[in-house]
């Protein structure tokens, strides 16, 4: 994008076209013949890493919109209708929800490399400025993008969020109603996040535009962090970098995959499963994890202007950071002291992503203050004296040197580190003072044939839960997002279209007017949904009916239900082999095993409750629905309490997530696909490398 | 690389090629047919029921399948004759009535409400044939919905359906 173009096309018409607008030469002098240091290691990659992602954002969340409605009333279950009904309708969610959390992932190496190489010195500062806008418009797509799904996370996030503008002294509540379109999050403030999240990624499109412009004017950065020489120090771009950076995308792309295959829903919150209600805040609001450490620099500070400007200004600072490190010399890897702030920085982050998720209470808070203090002193005064204090060590005279004589870098090293600084972490973890004594037990794990990577539902285990269901929970849950027809799809019981329509024909639906204008019964059809309970017509009823509680619907509940792993648990969850996803399934059968015929000595529930361990806060106004032999199964399985529970709680799971054994079937199939596509990526890397190394 | 003959390296090159191609035919796959009708779209297009009992001779009402509109004419004796009198030969489309209508039901034409031409809806009991007038480009179909004059290539379509009794059919 610098200089003139070198591109001499050969063809006559491409030669009449390249006169009338020089597009081709422009690619071939940005993309093809840009020399490139030869030096760059594989954090040089992410940059493309993070173009792919923006492009696979762009695509798929112009698919979503095909079948999102944007509207409070409806999008939760539009949301379903696409992960249950449209053609890989799931896939194309589960892709664009972690493609959110990949692209953070990716930017944060991205940052973090420009942090150690100082990437950020003259002449890239206003690189690195645009840089820093970029993580700032993606920060506000990212969390405008979670409001979409209106789930109880979306609803209450978008509340948090909006708020930290009424900190505003005096103009702070008007801008806040403004921001909202009313009195409160709600359908308007939902129209209009929809439609900022779909102008902002062309915006990120367009400012990306000029941060690679910005780049090809000053040229890259590299780990040896002196400049390039012309001739021996530079590759061109084409093949080199580009072959580098598509083997980089493919690897990127495993991780990616895993997640979106098979562990889709670690990233989120149960809690977003739920459809948003103004009424009911859930107990513990977090953002996603890409926020973490900014809400932590948040809560850290006890005065709500003063934390809402600290976590702005965490941000900000980024925009500082080229005349705040006063050091000329650019990589950390000739700057001893600094190397080491730089990891102490990183683990600093960590740390204050895992508080940002802690309960804001006791030692975490004081936990969360050090840390902040800490992140401020290295930006605000370890950076500007470092400079001063530092002996650099004797910088390479070009590239070619640094590369005769690279320095081994003990990856193990930093691995110590990463480890220690968890170790740390665990053992200053504070036990929550808050309600240490109603701590719930953790359910313990069951067995379940759709665990794993290879998972598959029992039919027979569907069907009986289906029949725990109809003849227990229905009277008073409903199944609404589910059709009758559904029993019949692949992957499910394995109801044959008959039985389906014979089942369906057992109901009574509410259909209507007919000719004369009136409403009427009829039986149920295979395409008809699961009616509403027959025992109550409308919230208020039901919450006359059953202490004060609506009895939620079924049809995501084991997706909406979860308990806390604590730390490390949570973090192994997400790892090949040792994938946890079944949270929900365990707790409801903890849930319906878990009833005490009388609570403990000194506690004292409200009328018409009913003690359950595993209930959040013991009392549950539902009494305990399963008994040994409340159903009869005809398959000659005994029905226990252990064995309904369980029964009930895999159907639940297959009505959360109907397309289960699809995902994890094509999961393993682009898995095979991406390591083979990944070791021929590697080979012709290295091919086309031959030559220089 | 002047030499005719495949190298190696280009093996390893077109292998890389042909995977990475093979590769995002897959992924544009779920794009692609994310667009057609989804399972709750197929499923609302089930066949529905109608009850002729209260349509009166010479009515013609409009009833919906598939979000297609469905022309139910009840046909008076002197469209019948009409309908069935014209020289089949002398038709930009010809089909014997007969052809149109169920055997032994022949007063009632049960066609697709939606002109051949481009897609609009012809209004009943208009034009010059005691059938349809399409008022987008000047269509006219006859009682049988037999195309007679302007643009439209073809007859009304008639949708699958089947006789449950004398006075209920089965569209679809």
């Amino acid at each position: 994008m610098s200089g003139p173009s070198t591109y001499q096309p050969q063809n006559a018409f491409l030669k009449w076209f390249e006169a009338r607008l020089p597009i081709m030469g422009l690619v071939h002098s940005s993309f093809v013949v840009y020399p490139t240091p030869k030096n760059l290691n594989y954090w040089w990659t992410f940059g493309a890493i993070l173009s792919f992602m923006l492009g696979a954002q762009i695509i798929t969340g112009v698919v979503l919109v095909m079948h999102y409605t944007p509207q409070a009333d409806l999008a939760f279950n539009s949301v379903e209708h696409l992960m249950r009904d449209v053609n890989y309708g799931w896939l194309l969610r589960y892709l664009h929800s972690n493609g959110a959390s990949m692209f953070f992932v990716a930017v944060y190496v991205h940052m973090f490399r420009g942090l150690y190489y100082g990437s950020y010195k003259e002449p890239r500062e206003v690189l690195w400025i645009l840089g820093v806008i970029i993580y700032l418009l993606m920060m506000a797509t990212g969390f405008l993008g979670y409001t979409l799904p209106w789930g109880q996370m979306s609803f209450w996030g978008a509340t948090v969020i909006t708020n930290f503008f009424s900190a505003i002294p005096i103009f702070g509540e008007s801008i806040v109603t403004w921001l909202w379109g009313g009195y409160a999050v709600g359908n308007p403030t939902l129209q209009r996040f929809f439609s900022l999240h779909y102008l902002l990624p062309f915006v990120i499109a367009g400012v990306v535009v000029l941060h690679v412009w910005a780049l090809h004017v000053a040229g890259q950065n590299n780990p040896a962090g002196v400049e390039m020489k012309p001739g021996q120090d530079s590759v061109p771009f084409t093949p080199h970098a580009t072959i580098k950076d598509g083997f980089m995308v493919v690897l990127f792309c495993l991780l990616y995959a895993w997640f979106v295959f098979y562990v889709p829903n670690y990233l989120g919150h149960a809690d977003n499963y739920i459809q948003a209600n103004p009424g009911v805040t859930p107990s513990h609001i977090v953002p996603e994890w890409y926020y973490l450490p900014f809400y932590a620099i948040l809560r850290a500070i006890p005065n709500k202007l003063a934390g809402v400007v600290a976590m702005f200004s965490s941000i900000l600072l980024l925009a500082f950071l080229p005349w705040l490190d006063t050091s000329r010399v650019k990589s950390a890897t000739y700057r001893p002291l600094y190397k080491q702030f730089f990891w102490v920085f990183v683990l600093v982050c960590l740390g204050l992503g895992y508080l940002g998720s802690q309960p804001p209470e006791g030692g975490f808070v004081y936990a969360a203050r050090l840390l902040t203090a800490y992140y401020f002193i290295h930006f605000l005064i370890i950076l500007p004296l470092l400079g001063l204090i530092e002996t650099p060590r004797p910088l390479p005279s070009s590239i070619s040197e640094a590369v005769l004589k690279k320095a081994k870098v003990a990856a193990t090293v930093v691995f110590a580190l990463a480890l220690g600084s968890m170790a740390c972490l665990s053992i200053a973890t504070p036990a929550s003072a808050q309600e240490a004594d109603q701590e719930a037990p953790k359910p313990p794990r069951n067995t379940w044939s759709f665990a794993g990577a290879f998972g598959r539902f029992d039919q027979g285990q569907l069907q009986r839960g289906f029949k725990v269901y109809k003849e227990v929970c229905q009277n008073c849950h409903g199944l609404n997002l589910l059709s009758f027809r559904n029993l019949a799809d692949p992957g499910g019981p394995g109801f044959t279209e008959e039985q389906a329509a014979a089942i369906a024909a057992d109901y009574k639906i509410q259909d209507g007017p007919n000719d004369q204008g009136d409403m009427f019964e009829r039986n149920g059809r295979a395409g008809d949904r699961f009616p509403p309970p027959v025992t109550w017509k409308n919230e208020a009823q039901a919450r006359q009916l059953y202490n004060g509680t609506v009895p939620p619907d079924m049809s995501v509940l084991a997706k909406a239900r979860t308990y806390e792993r604590g730390f490390p648990y949570f973090l192994l969850d997400m790892l090949p082999f040792l994938a946890y996803q079944e949270h929900g399934v365990d707790y409801i059968v903890a849930l319906l095993k878990g009833y005490k015929d009388k609570p403990p000595a000194g506690v004292t529930l409200p009328s018409g409750g009913s003690y359950n361990e595993f209930f959040p806060g013991h009392s549950i106004a539902m009494p305990p629905p399963l008994t040994d032999g409340r159903v009869e199964y005809t398959d000659g399985t005994p029905s226990t309490l252990d064995q309904e529970s369980k029964d009930v709680a895999a159907f639940l799971m297959w009505a959360a997530e109907p397309k289960l054994e699809q995902r994890k079937r094509i999961g393993f199939q682009v898995m095979i696909f991406l390591l083979v596509f990944s070791g021929l990526m590697y080979f012709t890397k290295k091919r086309v490398w031959s030559d220089v190394h | 690389m002047t030499s005719a003959e495949p190298t190696r390296r280009d093996f390893l090159y077109i292998a890389t090629g042909t995977v990475a191609a093979v590769g995002a035919v897959a992924v544009a796959w779920p794009l692609v047919t994310q667009m057609n009708p989804d399972a709750s779209t197929i499923a609302a297009g089930a066949p529905i029921e109608v009850d002729l009992g209260p349509i009166a001779e010479g009515q013609v009402i409009k009833v919906f399948w598939r979000s297609k509109p469905i022309f139910i004419s009840h046909r008076t004796k002197k469209e019948i004759d009409e309908a069935q009198k014209v020289d089949v030969a002398t038709l930009p489309d010809p089909q014997p009535d007969s052809a149109r209508v169920k055997p032994g039901h022949d007063q009632w034409l049960v066609v697709i409400g939606i002109c051949t031409h481009l897609g609009c809806i012809p209004l009943a009991h208009q034009g010059n044939y005691d059938g349809w007038f399409c008022p987008c480009h000047g269509s006219q179909y006859d009682s049988s919905g037999r195309i007679r004059q302007g643009p439209a290539p073809a007859n009304l379509v008639v949708p699958p359906y089947a006789f449950l009794s004398d006075s209920k059919i089965r569209i679809g």
